[in-house]
């Protein structure tokens, strides 16, 4: 279903409510964000919410479902856009606003594999799961993590460099460190030693934390 | 084509051997070792392929035209000023996909190139079959397939050389080094992974990571593992074998034989007193100078270069890098500052070129810093390991004392200094069974190096002390030491000591060797003497490299640094030694 940005945005709100109360009936004026009368329209006639009377309505079995995936959306995009493209602060907020609209069916879970299904928006509030991450639970599918994360002897590719400093992303992918390579983890301790090709590759904890992977099945 | 001789570049990735290629076209020995960043400087010799004269250059490694550190960029500007016109790229067989981008990006600079795949052997071993020509197709340009440490592949790259010669050196537009994009990188490494999946046939997989490589980087086994090492290498070789064994009879010999030989030879030609004394008196050019350097040094430091090159060439200093990683972190530097460290324990000279390799200013610094306060040069422990042989107790409170400043000076400048956190990338090269062919060359390279060194420095200063002596100024400058001295506890005599420290501090410490043999200190006095000796400037080599490598600003303050902090060293030392009443 796409709805407006005002809707979507509707709908985060409702759910921050749904999340706070545990409640379905809410007082439309102390939301968050409080409706204009058109989204009001808009939301009632695609069956999210039921009004009551003009400050008064109740969210639906299906609303709650729109809503759960409006936050899923936004919250996976405050991650990609800290994580992959260390977008900082305010401009992160408002960022994530207009990219999670983009986030429709099939997005959404591909930026939920790449971040490797991450359960909390960097805010620390919970990232309601997908489909994708409770296949991901019951089946070890290729997940995205750090290699810092990987136990010795296991094998992934590389899906991405995320460094705070630029100058080390460069050091790192002219020595061959490249998405699409494969790795493979000899040993974790006391610092990371990991095997690309034919060559071995000694980082520390830091660096190893910066290295994304994903994980391939058979370790 | 130009009167000039035309010049040929060997460039590639750290530690695939473009220095064995260097000496396979030139036949000079460069350091060759097993642990990339060997080459911090541009090595240059000549070669005569086809009656033809060539300049070959050999130039530090360089995984991509955008660099990271002081030895990339060097080989990076050569490659941009002197506009070689035959570069040759060697690549490490076994890791085509990874090292074909750097081929392209230079073939980007419109460099006129030929590929070496060396260390075919090996790829060969892990079920690698490279097809050449075809690889040569691919890519346009000659590609050769060599074993360069056997020379396997030589008589080809010549024929190849004199061809590109012959074909008349294409003169390409030479194009400035781009940006780096990561996006131009991905296409890179994409083209070089189609090519490879064209030309690269594997058999098996990958090399084994085996117990013995596990158990050298886990610190329950690799921290013995160093114990072992430092203790059968260090101590009982180069200390008890080299400085005992070794030096007694190398010092006896002189003094039995070379001295009274060329005493009488002085007495009967040389009719003047001052010369005579000169050349064979209590300072003399030959029974001090060359009595120092031929048969207290140089057997000490043989014997270290000796042990050190065998560790090299195994591929064990990398390993020590990634264990030792965490503990460095705390003295602001990382696990790769440990080769610049250990490197020092032999020379400090070379140790200060060989910081090139670190990533950051700050981490050069510190390291140079450290260097030069607290790691005493091979000669240097040899002979305080001689001295102190017969008191352990004075041995061990040293190396603690010394062990303890390098950790806390380390912290406070790991604390004080700005920037950021270094950080640990580096490459480890597979273990490899040492050539005792490269270990002696490198042995004997490495002793000439340093007897050049030594030699006209220890001249110098026999040549400058006699000056003092004939005009009376060394009785000044003897009394001026005396009032420091005797604010540490050491005796008017141990001056002498100091002064030839002010050379070199090896020197200063075989001065304390004739010293105490005469019985002139305590034990407590000869611990104060040894640290305060261990701590001083290592040499005026290495002041001179420092400011080259660091500029004069610090230069002179690291040294001026390290002078007062030795001096006060040796005052707290004695200060605690007398008031907490130890004897030892």
């Amino acid at each position: 279903m796409i709805l407006s940005e005002s809707a979507e945005e509707m709908l985060e709100a409702l759910w921050l409510e749904y999340e706070a109360n545990k409640r379905t009936d809410c007082v439309l004026s102390k939301l968050r964000e409080s409706p204009d009368a058109r989204t009001l329209k808009e939301l009632s006639d695609a069956g999210i919410i039921v009004c009551k009377n003009p400050d008064h309505a109740s969210v639906t079995e299906k609303g709650l479902a729109e809503a759960r995936d409006a936050i899923r959306r936004h919250r996976l995009a405050e991650r990609l856009l800290t994580d992959v493209l260390s977008v900082k602060g305010e401009l992160m907020h408002d960022t994530a606003c207009q990219f999670e609209h983009h986030l429709h069916k099939g997005i959404d879970v591909s930026v939920c594999t790449l971040l490797g299904h991450p359960k909390v928006c960097p805010h620390g509030k919970p990232i309601p799961p997908g489909r994708c991450c409770e296949e991901e639970s019951k089946t070890v599918k290729p997940a995205v993590s750090p290699l810092s994360s990987l136990k010795p002897g296991d094998l992934g590719q590389i899906a991405y460099l995320y460094t705070a400093d630029p100058k080390r992303a460069q050091m790192l992918i002219s020595m061959g460190v490249i998405p699409g390579a494969d790795v493979k983890l000899l040993a974790g301790f006391p610092s990371f030693l990991f095997e690309l090709g034919e060559s071995q590759f000694a980082i520390d904890g830091d660096v190893a934390r910066e290295i994304y992977v994903r994980r391939n099945s058979a370790a | 084509m130009t009167h000039e001789i035309p010049k040929i570049a060997i460039v590639g990735s750290p530690n695939v051997g473009k220095s064995v290629t260097f000496g396979c076209l030139t036949g000079r020995y460069v350091t060759v070792s097993n642990y990339p960043g060997t080459t911090v400087e541009v090595a240059r010799g000549h070669a005569k392929i086809g009656g033809v004269n060539y300049e070959v250059i050999d130039t530090p490694g360089l995984y991509s035209i955008f660099p990271a550190t002081e030895e990339e960029r060097v080989a990076l500007n050569l490659l941009c000023e002197t506009r070689p016109d035959i570069v040759i790229h060697v690549i490490d067989a076994k890791n085509l996909e990874r090292m074909l981008p750097l081929t392209f990006q230079l073939k980007k600079l419109g460099l006129n190139l030929i590929l070496v795949l060396n260390m075919l052997d090996e790829a060969q071993a892990l079920g690698q079959t490279i097809n050449t020509s075809k690889l040569s197709d691919e890519l346009g340009i000659p590609v050769i397939a060599t074993v360069a440490i056997t020379k396997q592949g030589t008589d080809q790259l010549q024929d190849a050389i004199q061809k590109q010669h012959e074909d008349g050196i294409r003169t390409h537009e030479h194009h400035p080094v781009p940006q780096f994009s990561e996006i131009m990188m991905r296409r890179w490494y994409g083209r070089a992974r189609e090519i490879a999946g064209r030309v690269l046939i594997k058999t098996e997989r990958s090399r084994v990571f085996s117990r013995f490589d596990r158990a050298l980087v886990h610190p329950a086994t690799g921290i013995p593992i160093l114990a072992a090492v430092m203790y059968f290498f260090l101590y009982k070789f180069v200390g008890e074998f080299g400085a005992g064994t070794v030096v007694d009879i190398c010092e006896t010999g002189f003094e039995d034989h070379i001295n009274p030989w060329i005493t009488k030879i002085a007495d009967s030609y040389v009719p003047w007193e001052v010369i005579k004394e000169l050349i064979v008196g209590e300072y003399g050019i030959i029974t001090l100078g060359i009595r120092y350097a031929v048969a207290i040094i140089l057997p000490i430091v043989g014997l270290f270069f000796l042990a050190f090159a065998i560790i090299e060439d195994s591929g064990y200093l990398p390993r020590l890098a990634l264990l030792l990683d965490s503990s460095f972190k705390k003295i602001g530097l990382s696990g790769r500052a440990i080769i610049p460290m250990v490197l020092g324990l032999g020379c400090d000279t070379m140790a200060t070129m060989v910081t090139r390799t670190l990533p950051t200013r700050r981490e050069r610094f510190i390291a140079t810093m450290l260097l030069t306060l607290c790691i005493p040069c091979s000669a240097q422990i040899g002979v305080i390991l001689g001295l102190l042989s017969t008191t352990p107790n004075v041995l061990l409170i040293w190396l603690v004392i010394i062990f303890g400043i390098f950790a806390f000076v380390g912290a406070v400048s790991a604390r004080l200094l700005p920037g950021t956190r270094p950080s640990f990338v580096m490459e480890i090269p597979p273990m490899r069974l040492p050539q005792w062919k490269n270990v002696l060359t490198k042995t004997f390279a490495r002793m000439e190096w340093y007897f050049k060194e030594i030699v006209p420095l220890f001249m110098i200063a026999s040549v400058l002390i006699w000056l003092l002596k004939v005009t009376r100024a060394f009785d000044m400058v003897t009394r001026w030491i005396a009032t420091p001295l005797a604010a540490m506890g050491l005796p008017a005599s141990a001056a002498k000591a100091f002064i030839f420290g002010f050379f070199r501090r090896d020197y200063g410490a075989a001065g304390l060797y004739d010293l105490h043999k005469s019985g002139a200190f305590t034990n407590n006095q000869l611990l104060v003497a040894v640290v305060v000796l261990t701590l001083f400037l290592p040499c005026i080599t290495q002041f001179l490299i420092t400011i080259k490598e660091r500029g004069w600003k610090i230069g002179l303050a690291i040294s001026i640094f390290v002078l007062g902090f030795a001096f006060s060293s040796g005052v707290i030392l004695n200060i605690i030694l007398s008031a907490m009443n130890i004897s030892l």
